[in-house]
Order: structure tokens, then C-alpha cells, then sequence
């Protein structure tokens, strides 16, 4: 009986529009965890990321957005990692 | 010890400068010898919500100037001999306070016996706001449930953990959030952020939720902060976040709409 009242109010959350409360707590959970990151990287990532772009334009035809750096640390906070991501052009 | 803390918020308008007053008041009730500033120098205010705006003689930045003594500036409470009010400037500039004017400012309030001194920041984060932080061993961030204003308060925190005197020293302020004019009506039909939210969000708990209620309106009106009214809810639920700042652990009340007509019905509120 639990597991049907359970599966009923899945199904009727699926259905529901998300509330503005809900919305307003994913759009700052993005905003915050954008600034958290940006707030400990260092100084020179955007340079960094123009230079790299830059580079891969000599090769690849990309766009401005198709480089993306971030700067993350572990779990621990001790291994900082630099993520770089190239998105190549679709193949015609 | 002297405890300097500051209430900042980085909006403006969610209830620092009430909230300042009602701590204050709160703090000094608890028996600590308590001084609360006003930073926002030029946009004076905690003098009309603390009730004394037409003792103000001489002013913070007269102080820091040397144009008054501590003394002459500190303007005694009328309701407790604890606690005493120094109000910003009116006319001078935002650069008429510097880093190390308001640190000799406190070192002398230290040196004069002071438990607390809350530093009531101006809203931005511009020169006023980084000096009521700059020398804080606590921070109270006072949000409301309201999207600016979250985000505003981690911009804050980020603030908070990189450009205080406390991280300079590669030490951590201790921080706490201030959730008010929370409408828990209107959280439960899902159009306010909830208390669980904004922790989640900040990923720091509440050290108070102050309900949105007439009466706080009505004590600004009248110049004697909210917390001092003990009927109401806001007054308690401020009562209950000056005795979670001193260590006490106490329940959240006036959180949840059933709570409150228990409440109610017990109390006849």
C-alpha cells in the first residue's frame, strides 16, 4: 500500500510543473556553484583559456565557446585539477 | 575577550540595521556590555531604529578623526546600561573612514571592557562594507528567502573568507546566517525558498529565522527594536538567535505554519 502511495506521488511529480521556489533554488545552485569556482581559480585562467583557443584555431575551425577551462579541485582539496574542455565542430 | 561581529548582507534592505539593533539589544539583555556601530557613513539609520537619533552629538567618524573622544560619541541606551549606540556621520563622505582609524576605534572599545561590538554594515560591497568586516571574529549574514539576496550573501561569504583580517592571518571568521522576513505560509505552498534551500544553497546552516511580521514595521516605527517587543514572533525568534550566538542550542520556532497555530492555540497569540 506504501509502495503504491509512494509510486502515486512520483507519477503525480513527473506530471506537476516545478514550483518557483524549486526554479529558484536550481538557478542559484548553479550561480553559486559557478562563483564558488571562479572565486578560487587563478588569475590567469581567462588568459589562459584566449592563448589555448588561440592554439586550437590554427589547427580546427571552433568557435569562440568551444574552449572551456575550469578549475576544480579534488574532493580533499588538495589536487587542483585544470579541466579543459574542446568541443570539435560536427563532422559534415 | 571582546567579540567584534560583523551583520552584513551585501543587499540592501533585508534587515541588517534591524537586525543589528534587535542583537544588540539582545546581547546587552543577556548581560553583555555591548557597542553597536553604524558604518554606513552618510545613510545614518541605526540611530532612528535604535530610538535615539536625537542624542547623537558627536558621530564615528568624529571619533576616528579625532574631532570627539570615545566618550563624548558612545551614546548610552535608554533602556540598558550595557549598551550603548555609535552612530555613522551624516554629511562626510564614504572615505572619510579608514582601516586604521576603525581599527584604533576598536581597539579602544576592546580596551574599554566591551563583550560585543557589532559593526552594522552598510549594503554593496564598497569600502564601508569591507571595513565593518575587516576586523569581525564572527559575521552574521543576514538573507532573506529571495534570489538576489541569496546570491548576494554568498558573493558575501566569499568576501568574508578572502579579504578580513581574521583570513589574512590564515584564520577563518565564524559565520552565521540570519534568515528574516521568512513567510513560512507561503514556503509551504512553494513559491519561498525553504530554510533547508538556502542552507543547501550556501551550504551554511541558519542561526536564526525571524518571520515576516507586522510588529517589526511597528518597532522601527517606534524606535525600540523588535526584539524587545516579547510578545511577538519576530522578537522571540531574535530572543532565540542571540542565545544560539552565545552557544545556547535552542529549537527554530515560527518555522511551519502548523507550528505556529500550536502556538497560538497554547498562548492565544
Amino acid at each position: 500500500m506504501g509502495l503504491l502511495r509512494n509510486l502515486i506521488d512520483q507519477l503525480e511529480k513527473l506530471d506537476s510543473k516545478p514550483t518557483s521556489a524549486s526554479t529558484a533554488k536550481n538557478r542559484l545552485q548553479i550561480l553559486v556553484s559557478q562563483s564558488r569556482r571562479d572565486a578560487n581559480a587563478p588569475d590567469y585562467m581567462p588568459r589562459l583559456r584566449s592563448e589555448l583557443l588561440e592554439v586550437i584555431k590554427k589547427y580546427v575551425q571552433v568557435n569562440e565557446e568551444a574552449v572551456k577551462v575550469n578549475f576544480e579541485k579534488d574532493k580533499d582539496g588538495i589536487q587542483e585539477v585544470l579541466d579543459i574542455q574542446i568541443a570539435l565542430p560536427d563532422k559534415n | 575577550m571582546t567579540e567584534i561581529i560583523v551583520v552584513t548582507s551585501g543587499k540592501g534592505g533585508v534587515g541588517k540595521t534591524t537586525s543589528s539593533a534587535s542583537l544588540a539589544c539582545g546581547l546587552a539583555k543577556a548581560g553583555k556590555k555591548t557597542v553597536v556601530i553604524d558604518f554606513d557613513v552618510g545613510l545614518r539609520n541605526l540611530d532612528l531604529i535604535m530610538g535615539c537619533e536625537r542624542r547623537v552629538v558627536y558621530d564615528f567618524v568624529n571619533v576616528v578623526h579625532g574631532e570627539a573622544s570615545l566618550k563624548q560619541a558612545l551614546i548610552k541606551d535608554k533602556r540598558f546600561d550595557n549598551l550603548f549606540v555609535l552612530a555613522a556621520s551624516q554629511t562626510r563622505d564614504k572615505d572619510a573612514l579608514t582601516k586604521e582609524g576603525v581599527g584604533k576605534v576598536l581597539e579602544d572599545l576592546a580596551a574599554e571592557g566591551f563583550d560585543f561590538i557589532l559593526c552594522d554594515s552598510p549594503a554593496g560591497i564598497e569600502k564601508g562594507a569591507f571595513l565593518a568586516m575587516y576586523y569581525a571574529d564572527r559575521a552574521v549574514v543576514v538573507v532573506n528567502p529571495e534570489v538576489s539576496s541569496v546570491r548576494d550573501s554568498d558573493r558575501i561569504l566569499g568576501l568574508l573568507s578572502s579579504k578580513t583580517k581574521k583570513a589574512e592571518d590564515g584564520g577563518r571568521i565564524i559565520e552565521h546566517l540570519l534568515l528574516t522576513r521568512y513567510n513560512p505560509a507561503r514556503v509551504e505552498k512553494q513559491e519561498m525558498l525553504s530554510i533547508a534551500d538556502v542552507e543547501e544553497i550556501l551550504g551554511l546552516k541558519v542561526v536564526g529565522v525571524i518571520p515576516e511580521a507586522p510588529e517589526v514595521l511597528q518597532s522601527s516605527n517606534l524606535g525600540n527594536p523588535v526584539i524587545l517587543n516579547e510578545e511577538s514572533d519576530a522578537g522571540q525568534a531574535y530572543t532565540d538567535a542571540v542565545a544560539r550566538i552565545l552557544g545556547e542550542d535552542r529549537p527554530m520556532r515560527f518555522t511551519s505554519v502548523e507550528k505556529k497555530s500550536f502556538f497560538s492555540k497554547i498562548f492565544g497569540g
